[in-house]
C-alpha cells in the first residue's frame, strides 16, 4: 500500500494539478509538462514505491523510463519523444501509440511494449531486457546490440524493418515478423547484418538484401524454442494468433566470423 | 611470397659481455633472441626487432644494443627508406598499414614556436616555494552571473552551480581503453589520478569492476560501441565524457581485435570472449548536432543532472564552429584532440594526414566561444602530444582549462615509443591485454612513477608562473599576452592570437 | 558582396554554416486555405531540436489579391541598402504595391527593415527572357550587388517569413495569424555559428520554391561550386541554399519530376544501380554520371515545396528522421510523430519513408506518392 497522501505531501506543487491516484495506480496527465519535469515527477513517485504510473497525453516528452531505480510499470497513452528508456534499468514500458528515435539506446534491464511503431534507431547499443514493437521499427535497428553471459537483449517487431537493421551487431537476438507483408514478399529492409559479429536474426519470410559479413541459414530445433518463446510473448501482448506466425517459414541470419575485419590491415 | 622488406634494426650483443641469463629471450614478446643450448650461445632474429629497448634495459651486463639499419636503400629526400617500406609491406598483403602512438613527423607543431614571458623590473616574479601558487582547475559550467541574498548582514548563494570536476594540477590522464592498455596500467592510471587529486580517463572500453573503487577520479567514456555502459557505470564516474572523436584518427572508429578481448576484457565490455570489438566513427544516435544535444541530455537525465557531461572531438578543419555547437548543445566540457594525439592502433594514412595542430584548435576555439559569449558555459580540455609542463602552460595561456596527457603517462610506465601499440605486444606491458605480459607494471609502483611525473610537472608550472608574476592559474588561462610567436607567418600569429616577439 | 558585410553573414568566414534542426510541414490535397494555428503548434512542440537562432514559415496561398504578381519579401540590413534596392527593383519591375512588412513585439533577436513588393517584370527589358528568369536574375543581383539587401521570398501567391527566434516567437513577430494558406512548412533551427542572421533562417526560397532542412551536407563545396557554374550565387553560406537551387535548377529549369531528381540528390548505390534492370539502371547510372556534382551527401532529411507539389525526401542512409502522415485530405511531413500527433490526434495512415525515396503530395491528387507502405493505426 502506498499512501498516496504523503506522496502528493512531497511533490511540487506545480505537479499537483497533473496528478491524480486512482487505487494503486498514479495518472499522470503529461500535457504541457516538459520531458525534465515528467522524469523528475516519475522519479518522486519512483522513490516513494509507486508500482504503476499512467501516462497520459503524453507528445513529445524525451527519456521517458530512465534514471529510475525499481521495476515500477508505466502506462504511456500518446507519442512517447525520442530515448524512450534510454539507458533503462528495470521499469516495464508500455506504450499505447508508436514510439520515436531511439527507443531502448543503451538499455540494461526491463521490458518495452509498443502498440504501434517505433522510429530509426531501435535498441542501440541494448544489452539486455526485452522490447516489442507491434508494427514496423525504422532504419538501424539492434545496431550493436551486444550480450555477455546470462545478458541478453530481445527485439521483436511484428511489422518489418528497414535498412541497416542488426548493423554491428555483437549479440543479442532480434526476432522480425513481417506480419503485414503480403504472400512472399520479402522485408524490405537492405544491408541487413552490416558488420554483424555475434548475436542472431531471425526473420519470418524472406530478406531482400544483406551485408556481406553474414549469411542466411535454416533454423534448428533449439532457435524454434526461442522463436517459439518470443511469439508466445508477443501473442499475449498484442493478441495474435500464435499457430499463424508459426504457420510460416522461420530463417536465421548469422555473421560468417566473430572477427569481420581481421584481414584488412597490413601489418 | 618472398618478403622484400629489410629488417628496421640490427641486434648486438657484445659476447665478452653477455652471461647467458637469458633474461633477453623472456623479455622480448616478439621473440627475437633466442638460445641455443648445443652451441650455448645467444642468437636474435633482427627482422623481429623493433626497438623497444625492453632487452637493452634489462640486460643486467648492459651487453645489447640495437642499431638502426642504415642501409640499404639510397637516400632519397621523396622516397625515404620509409615510404619505400611501406609501399613493399602493402605490396605483400594488400592492407592498410596500422601504427601506433601519435605522429611521428616534424612538420605539425607549434610548441616551438611559441614563447612564454617572465617579468622583470616593472612587475616582480614571485617565488613560487614560498609564496602560495595556486594551479587549482575547476571544469563544468559557470554561470554568467551569481545571484546572492543578503539577510543581516549574513550571505548565501541562490544560484545553483552546475556539477564540476576539481583539479589539483590542471593535468589529467587522457582516455585509454582497457584492452587497449593492460588491467595493471588502468589502476597505476587510477591510483595517481586518487592521489594528485585529478582524473583519469577509462576509455571507451568500460570499467573493470575492481576498479569502481577508483570511481570518484574517473571521467567515464560513452562511444559508439557503448562497451561496458550501463548506469552503475555512468553513475560510478565523476563525469560522462562522449567520444565523437580522436586526434589520431579523426573520422575513424576504433576496434579492438578479436585475439585481444580476453576473459576480464570480455566482462568488462559485456561482448563474447573473442569478438572484434567494434566502434566504428560515428555514434548512431548522432547524425547531427541536435542529436548530440539528445544524447548529451540522456544522460544527464540518466544521472539525474549530477556529473559534467564531456565531449571529446578530433580537432578538425571547422573546430571553432563545431566546438561551439556543442557547447550550444549542453556539454559541459569540450575537450580538443590535436592531429599528434596518440592511439593504440589507427591506419599510418589517417594518423599522419587527418586533423588540425592542437595549438590553432585551441586558439580558434577559445577565441570563438569568447566572440559568441559563451566560453562560460564549458571548460576547454586539451589533448595531443603534451611533452612538458612547458607545453602545458602554453595551452593555458592559449585558453585551455586544462589538458589531457597520455603519451607521457605511458612513457613513464615504461613506454619507449616504439608505436607497435597495436601489436598488442607490448615488451613493456602496456599496450597488451596478455595477463602474463600486463604483470610487468606493477600498479603501485607505476602510481608513484605516474605521482613522480605530475608533481614534477606541477612544481615547473608553478615555477614559471611565478616568473610571470601570476600566483593563481586563472590569471594564466587564456592570457595570451605571456605568449610571443617566433618563425611564423601572419596568418598564423593571427589565429593563435599572439604577438610577434619582440613586438 | 564586399567584405564588410561577409563579415556580417559569415563572422568567422566559414566554409558554410552548421545547423541541426526540426522541420514540419502539412498540406491540404485540395488546396483549401488553413489557419497557423496547427503548423506553429506543431513546430513549437519540437522547441528541443532547435535553439532560438532560426525560425520560420513558408506559406502558399496566402496572396489571393495579389496572386499574379510576384511577391518580394526583402529584408534590409542597413537604410541605404534600401534605397539601392529600391533602385534595382524600379529598373526590373513595374512595382504594384509595396508596404513594410507588419510585425509585432516578440522574442525575436535584432530584426531587420521588413518590407514586401508585389511587382511585374518590365516585359520591354529582355522580350526574350522568361519572367521567371528575370526575377532569378534580379534576386541573385540585390542579394550580392546591394550589399545588405536580401531577398528571401520571391514567388507568387505564396511567402516566406523568418528569422532569429524560435519559429513561435517568428510567427509572432510576423503576425501569422492573420494568413491563411494551403501548404505550410515549417522550420526550427540549431545553428552552431552565432550571431545567427536573419538571412540564415529557413525556409531557402527561390520563385516559389521553398526549402527547410535537417542535416548537413558533407558535399556542400562541390554542389556549391556546380551551381555556380548555372549562375546561382550562394551568399547564405547555408547547405540549405543549395539544395534550395539545386531543386530549382532540376525541376524548374531542367523540368525534372521529383522522382528522378530524388535519385539524383540522394543518388542509390552503385551496388543498387547494378543489380537494376538493364533499362533503369541505364538512367540510374546516367544520372550519376551527370549529375554526381549533385549528389547530396551526408545526413539530411528536407521538406521541398512549390505551388501544389510537398515533397519530403531523406538521404540514402536514411542519418535524419521524416515521418509522414495523413488524416482526411491533408497531408503531413515532421521530424517527429509527436508533433503530428499535436495537430491530429487521430490518423488515416502513418509512416516512415525509406532514405532516399521521396514522399510527394500534389493539390488535387489524393494518392501521396511514397505512401505505398503499409501501415497499422495504433488504436
Ligand atoms: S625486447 Fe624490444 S629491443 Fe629487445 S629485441 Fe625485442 S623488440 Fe627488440
Ligand atoms: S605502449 Fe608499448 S607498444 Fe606502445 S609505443 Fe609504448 S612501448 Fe611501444
Amino acid at each position: 500500500m502506498i499512501a498516496k497522501e504523503i506522496i502528493l505531501a512531497k511533490l511540487d506543487s506545480r505537479f499537483l494539478p497533473h496528478v491524480t491516484f486512482n487505487d494503486q495506480i498514479c495518472q499522470v496527465n503529461a500535457e504541457g509538462l516538459h520531458y525534465r519535469d515528467l522524469n523528475s515527477l516519475l522519479r518522486t513517485l519512483d522513490s516513494h514505491g509507486v508500482e504503476k504510473v499512467e501516462l497520459h497525453s503524453v507528445c513529445g516528452q524525451r527519456y521517458i523510463g530512465t534514471d529510475l531505480k525499481t521495476g515500477m510499470a508505466i502506462e504511456i497513452y500518446g507519442t512517447p519523444g525520442n530515448d524512450l528508456a534510454a539507458f533503462m534499468n528495470g521499469p516495464y514500458i508500455t506504450v499505447y501509440g508508436n514510439a520515436q528515435d531511439c527507443v531502448a539506446n543503451t538499455m540494461n534491464e526491463g521490458k518495452v511494449v509498443v502498440h504501434g511503431r517505433a522510429g530509426d534507431i531501435t535498441c542501440y547499443g541494448m544489452r539486455g531486457g526485452k522490447v516489442f514493437i507491434r508494427d514496423d521499427i525504422g532504419a538501424r535497428a539492434g545496431i550493436h546490440m551486444k550480450e555477455y553471459m546470462d545478458k541478453k537483449p530481445y527485439l521483436v517487431v511484428g511489422g518489418t524493418a528497414m535498412d541497416f537493421l542488426g548493423e554491428y551487431m555483437a549479440g543479442g537476438v532480434l526476432l522480425v515478423l513481417g506480419l503485414n507483408l503480403k504472400g512472399d514478399e520479402p522485408h524490405k529492409a537492405r544491408f541487413v547484418g552490416t558488420g554483424m559479429h555475434a548475436g542472431v536474426i531471425y526473420v519470418r519470410g524472406n530478406v531482400a538484401h544483406m551485408g556481406k559479413e553474414v549469411k542466411m541459414v535454416d533454423v534448428e530445433k533449439s532457435d524454434m524454442l526461442t522463436i517459439e518463446g518470443l511469439v508466445r510473448e508477443f501473442c499475449g501482448y498484442f493478441k495474435t494468433d500464435f499457430e499463424e506466425i508459426l504457420s510460416k517459414k522461420f530463417m536465421k541470419i548469422v555473421p560468417y566470423s566473430h572477427r569481420p575485419y581481421g584481414r584488412i590491415y597490413a601489418y | 611470397m618472398k618478403s622484400y622488406l629489410p629488417v628496421d634494426f640490427i641486434v648486438e650483443r657484445d659476447e665478452s659481455k653477455c652471461i647467458r641469463c637469458k633474461v633477453c629471450v623472456n623479455q622480448c614478446t616478439y621473440e627475437t633472441h633466442n638460445y641455443d643450448a648445443q652451441d650455448d650461445v645467444i642468437r636474435s632474429k633482427d627482422e623481429n626487432c623493433v626497438n623497444c629497448q625492453r632487452c637493452v634495459t634489462m640486460c643486467p651486463t648492459h651487453a645489447l644494443s640495437i642499431k638502426k639499419n642504415l642501409g640499404p636503400f639510397r637516400d632519397n629526400a621523396n622516397w625515404s627508406s620509409e615510404v619505400i617500406k611501406d609501399i613493399k609491406k602493402q605490396a605483400e598483403t594488400g592492407g592498410v598499414l596500422l601504427t601506433g602512438m601519435g605522429a611521428d613527423k616534424p612538420y605539425l607543431t607549434y610548441w616551438e614556436r611559441l614563447l612564454l614571458n617572465a617579468s622583470q623590473v616593472t612587475n616582480p616574479s614571485i617565488d613560487p616555494l614560498r609564496e602560495p601558487m595556486e594551479i587549482r582547475t575547476y571544469l563544468g559550467a559557470k554561470p554568467d552571473a551569481l545571484e546572492i541574498e543578503f539577510e543581516d548582514g549574513d550571505i548565501d548563494l541562490k544560484t545553483k552551480l552546475a556539477p564540476q570536476l576539481i583539479l589539483e594540477t590542471p593535468i589529467m590522464f587522457s582516455a585509454m581503453s582497457y584492452g587497449a592498455i593492460s588491467l595493471n596500467v588502468h589502476e597505476s592510471l587510477a591510483r595517481a589520478a586518487m592521489r594528485a587529486g585529478t582524473y583519469f580517463n577509462t576509455g571507451e572500453g568500460g570499467l573493470d569492476s575492481r576498479l569502481y573503487k577508483y570511481g570518484e577520479r574517473a571521467i567515464v567514456q560513452v562511444a559508439s560501441g557503448r562497451f561496458g555502459v550501463h548506469s552503475s557505470y555512468l553513475n560510478a564516474g565523476a563525469a560522462i565524457e562522449i567520444k565523437i572523436g580522436q586526434g589520431a584518427k579523426p573520422g575513424i572508429g576504433g576496434h579492438l581485435p578479436g585475439e585481444k578481448v580476453t576473459e576480464d576484457i570480455a566482462r568488462t565490455r559485456m561482448i563474447p570472449v573473442g569478438t572484434d570489438a567494434l566502434s566504428p566513427a560515428p555514434q548512431h544516435d548522432i547524425y547531427s548536432i541536435e542529436d548530440l544535444r539528445q544524447l548529451i541530455y540522456a544522460l544527464k537525465e540518466a544521472t539525474n543532472y549530477s556529473k559534467p557531461v564531456s565531449v571529446k572531438i578530433a580537432a578538425v578543419h571547422n573546430v571553432a564552429a563545431i566546438a561551439s555547437g556543442i557547447v550550444r548543445a549542453g556539454a559541459d566540457i569540450i575537450a580538443l584532440d590535436g592531429v599528434r594525439g596518440s592511439t593504440g592502433a589507427a591506419p599510418k594514412v589517417i594518423r599522419d594526414n587527418v586533423g588540425i595542430p592542437i595549438e590553432l584548435a585551441i586558439a580558434s576555439v577559445d577565441q570563438r566561444l569568447r566572440d559568441e559569449g559563451i566560453r562560460n558555459k564549458a571548460s576547454i580540455v586539451a589533448a595531443g602530444g603534451f611533452r612538458s609542463s612547458g607545453d602545458i602552460v602554453k595551452a593555458i595561456a592559449l585558453g585551455a582549462d586544462a589538458v589531457y596527457v597520455a603519451t607521457a603517462a605511458l612513457i613513464a610506465l615504461g613506454c619507449t615509443v616504439c608505436q607497435k601499440c597495436y601489436t598488442g605486444k607490448c615488451p613493456w606491458g602496456i599496450a597488451t591485454s596478455d595477463p602474463w605480459i600486463s604483470k610487468r607494471v606493477n600498479p603501485e609502483i607505476g602510481a608513484e612513477r605516474l605521482v613522480n611525473l605530475l608533481r614534477g610537472w606541477s612544481m615547473e608550472i608553478k615555477e614559471i608562473m611565478g616568473g610571470m608574476g601570476i600566483n593563481a592559474i586563472e590569471s594564466l588561462r587564456g592570457n595570451r599576452l605571456h605568449l610571443r610567436g617566433v618563425n611564423m607567418t601572419d596568418t598564423e600569429l593571427k589565429i593563435l592570437g599572439v604577438k610577434m616577439a619582440g613586438e | 558582396m564586399n567584405e564588410l558585410d561577409n563579415k556580417f553573414i559569415n563572422p568567422f568566414n566559414q566554409d558554410k554554416d552548421f545547423a541541426g534542426c526540426s522541420i514540419f510541414g502539412m498540406m491540404s490535397l485540395e488546396g483549401k486555405r488553413f489557419s497557423s494555428e496547427d503548423p506553429i503548434k506543431a513546430i513549437s512542440n519540437m522547441h528541443d531540436r532547435s535553439n532560438g537562432l532560426g525560425g520560420g514559415f513558408a506559406v502558399y496561398g496566402i496572396y489571393p489579391d495579389f496572386k499574379d504578381y510576384y511577391a518580394l519579401h526583402i529584408m534590409y540590413l542597413s537604410k541605404d541598402a534600401k534605397e539601392k534596392t529600391d533602385r534595382v527593383l524600379a529598373s526590373c519591375f513595374n512595382i504594384i504595391y509595396d508596404e513594410e512588412m507588419q510585425t509585432k513585439a516578440a522574442k525575436v533577436v535584432d530584426p531587420p527593415l521588413l518590407w514586401r513588393y508585389f511587382v511585374e517584370p518590365k516585359k520591354r527589358r529582355s522580350p526574350n527572357l522568361p519572367e521567371d528568369e528575370c526575377v532569378i536574375q534580379a534576386v541573385m543581383r540585390i542579394n550580392t550587388e546591394t550589399g545588405k539587401a536580401f531577398v528571401f521570398s520571391s514567388g507568387k501567391d505564396m511567402g516566406v517569413f523568418k528569422g532569429v527566434g524560435y519559429p513561435e516567437d517568428i510567427a509572432e513577430y510576423f503576425c501569422l495569424e492573420d494568413y491563411y494558406g494551403y501548404l505550410w512548412s515549417c522550420h526550427g533551427r540549431f545553428p552552431t555559428n552565432t550571431p545567427g542572421w536573419w538571412g540564415g533562417a529557413h525556409p531557402f526560397n527561390i520563385l516559389d520554391w521553398t526549402v527547410v532542412h535537417n542535416g548537413e551536407l558533407s558535399s556542400y563545396g562541390i554542389n556549391r561550386r556546380y551551381l555556380e557554374m548555372y549562375g546561382y550565387k550562394c551568399t547564405l553560406q547555408t547547405d540549405t541554399e543549395v539544395l534550395a537551387y539545386a531543386v530549382d535548377l532540376l525541376m524548374r529549369r531542367q523540368r525534372l519530376p521529383i522522382e528522378v531528381v530524388s535519385q539524383i540528390l540522394a543518388a542509390p548505390f552503385w551496388s543498387e544501380i547494378d543489380s537494376a534492370e538493364p533499362k533503369r539502371c541505364n538512367v540510374l547510372r546516367a544520372l550519376r554520371q551527370t549529375y554526381g556534382s549533385l549528389l547530396m551527401n551526408g545526413p539530411f532529411s528536407v521538406i521541398v515545396a512549390h505551388h501544389g507539389e510537398m515533397i519530403g525526401l531523406t538521404d540514402r542512409v536514411k542519418l535524419r528522421p521524416l515521418i509522414a502522415a495523413t488524416r482526411g485530405n491533408m497531408l503531413y511531413l515532421s521530424s517527429e510523430e509527436a508533433a503530428i500527433r499535436l495537430v491530429s490526434p487521430q490518423l488515416d495512415k502513418l509512416w516512415a519513408p525509406r532514405g532516399g525515396e521521396p514522399v510527394i503530395g500534389r493539390v488535387g491528387d489524393k494518392k501521396i506518392v511514397g505512401s505505398a507502405v503499409k501501415v497499422e493505426e495504433p488504436q
